[in-house]
């Protein structure tokens, strides 16, 4: 592991953490940010009251909850994507690989039309997610064939499978209710980016890229092809088991936060792949880090950069696909 | 005890019989080569001896035990294998690939220590690629990754090396300071057990040679035995031509 890399990584998101802090239809100071804090856990101060009450409102139920469900998302979405780029020893695979979007975005929707609270939505698509992926690992079995093309093709048609289901519930959705409300939800939004979901979610997002990073160098390994990582003394089925659940758990959390969210699993690994090179003790950290900041920032944008709020996943789109381009003309560095 | 045995061993892929009951017995020390047509499982027969392929029927023992019951890692530490010449998708740097030989060393989560670090930079150095280690692995020629592929094979501490066609793809020079390599290992006791499509290569650095054809053994013993023109064309199904045998010095040539 390389400490300068993660450091600067770090400084980074923690500015642009700040600064879109102080962002947003009503911005604020710097100052005045900071003397928030200062008076809201240390006493004492000279902001009045009803100024506090505002910026409590506006920091710690608007903005600091977005912008760490971005954080969380980005680098939930970077990580898992590193991790499988690592283990399909593939540089162009995604978080979606075994169709844990399709299948969220299919419980999301199902969700929406047959539960009224919304904890019992987010539940649906997290199951749904799991699915996905499991139907993508049991097909895969099925064949009975190891390596990974089996759970390439498993996951193709696991995800087709979960993307049809949900056409299905689109077109049997109420049109005027909850149709909409399925398809705002599916471009990905973070603006019901709630404290409570948040923070319910933070916990195991952080675990999950816990265990991602803490299989860094076994997926060094990994990415040297299943039958050398045998000779190596890698447990390949265990190690894939463990990191295809990791990966699928934030994956599936991210899509609970703020519906699908594209583009950020594939651009990001690769941009840090570029910066600090393919090993997996600095690059899944790192990706995690550019990730959250990137995120971020395209959250500012699809916040402020128009009259009217932008949902995330367009924008993530819209930004990855020329980023996209721009970067596979350099990425021979990184990879063959 | 003989090192490896391999006891009435089947494998197939599909429905395709690739290795028919087959009895081998790979004693300790020497170099052993295996010598056969493409198809024949030479490669098959590699992945059966390191326990990343099981056989369907009969069974691997590695030191008399049942090398499905040995731990994977413990495995790794007695057998380590050199695959054919890759490029994988990944640049990592030439000394991290030669210190993922480390990785049945290392602990739970695969850290690796200061000795670890010691023993691939020593195996760098006897593969004499040490100015190579902050190279990418992706940008190297074919003989420099063949050669970091075996220091990582002797990072990994085995005292066994099975080297899937390690001259494959290597250029005549290259060839020759592989087998080179090859002869100062068998100085040094390790045991190597290689597959080649050469039959001079075996001729020039095994103690034994084993043919192989259609899954079965064709033949067995010392090179002296084993490699002359009528075996090496029964193995690879050629008319024998001996108007075009003759002798240079001491070595004979086959075709």
């Amino acid at each position: 592991m390389k400490p300068l890399p993660l450091l600067l990584a770090l400084v980074g998101l923690l500015t642009i953490m700040v600064v879109s802090l102080c962002l947003g239809k009503y911005p604020l100071q710097l100052a005045e940010i900071s003397s928030f804090f200062r008076q809201e856990w240390f006493g004492g101060g000279g902001l009045p009251t009803e100024r506090m009450e505002l910026l409590r409102n506006l920091l710690l139920e608007i903005r600091l909850p977005r912008i760490l469900a971005a954080a969380l998302i980005g680098a939930a979405l970077a990580t898992s994507g590193a991790a499988y780029q690592a283990m399909f020893v593939n540089p162009l695979v995604s978080p979606s690989l075994l169709g844990v979007l399709s299948g969220a975005s299919f419980g999301a929707a199902l969700g929406m039309v047959f539960f009224k609270n919304w904890y019992e939505v987010q539940l649906a698509t997290f199951l749904g997610g799991v699915a996905a992926v499991l139907v993508a690992v049991g097909l895969a079995r099925v064949y009975r064939i190891s390596g990974t093309i089996m759970l390439v093709l498993g996951g193709v048609i696991s995800g087709a499978l979960f993307a049809a289901l949900l056409s299905l519930v689109k077109y049997l959705a109420d049109p005027y209710n909850q149709l909409p409300a399925i398809v705002y939800w599916l471009m990905g939004n973070l603006s019901l980016a709630d404290r409570t979901t948040v923070l319910r979610v933070s916990l195991p997002i952080c675990m999950g890229l816990g265990i991602l990073m803490l299989s860094a160098r076994k997926l060094n390994v990994l990415s040297m092809g299943d039958e050398e990582a045998a000779a190596l003394g890698i447990n390949v089925q265990q190690v894939r088991l463990l990191v295809i659940t990791a990966a699928t758990l934030i994956s599936a959390l991210t899509v609970v936060i703020a519906g699908a969210v594209g583009w950020v699993g594939l651009i990001i690994p690769h941009i840090a792949r570029m910066l600090v090179g393919p090993d997996n003790t600095t690059l899944l950290p790192v990706s995690a880090l550019l990730g959250a900041g990137y995120l971020i920032v395209v959250d500012d944008v699809a916040r402020l950069a128009f009259a009217f709020e932008l949902p995330i996943g367009i924008v993530t789109a819209l930004v990855g696909i020329p980023f996209f381009m721009l970067v596979l003309g350099n990425a021979r560095k990184g990879w063959q | 005890m003989a090192l490896i045995t391999l006891e009435k061993i089947s494998f197939r892929y599909r429905r395709q019989q690739v290795i028919q009951q087959l009895d081998l017995e790979l004693d300790d020390g020497g170099v052993l080569a295996l010598l056969g047509p493409n198809g024949s499982g030479k490669t098959t027969l590699l992945k059966l001896m390191l326990g990343i392929l099981h056989p369907h029927g009969g069974s691997v023992r590695l030191d008399g035990q049942d090398i499905r019951r040995i731990p994977t890692k413990e495995r790794a530490r007695r057998l380590a294998y050199v695959p054919q010449v890759h490029r994988e998708a990944f640049g990592y740097r030439v000394f991290d690939v030669v210190l993922m030989g480390r990785m049945p060393h290392a602990g739970f989560l695969g850290r690796y220590g200061a000795t670890d670090r010691r023993l691939a930079a020593e195996a760098l150095e006897r593969m004499g690629i040490s100015h190579l280690s902050e190279r990418p692995y992706t940008e190297i020629s074919g003989g420099e990754r063949q050669m970091t592929l075996i220091a990582r094979a002797l990072a990994q501490g085995a005292r066994v090396l099975v080297l899937d066609e390690p001259t494959n793809g290597l250029d005549y020079g290259n060839q020759q300071r592989l087998l080179d390599r090859l002869m100062a290992l068998k100085q040094d006791q390790y045991t190597c057990l290689f597959t080649t499509h050469h039959p001079d290569h075996a001729r020039r650095v095994a103690d034994r040679v084993v043919m192989l054809q259609q899954g079965a053994i064709l033949r067995d013993g010392s090179p002296a035995e084993t490699v002359t023109p009528a075996n090496v064309a029964t193995l690879y199904g050629l008319e024998p031509c001996t108007e075009h045998t003759h002798t240079q010095g001491e070595r004979p040539c086959c075709l």
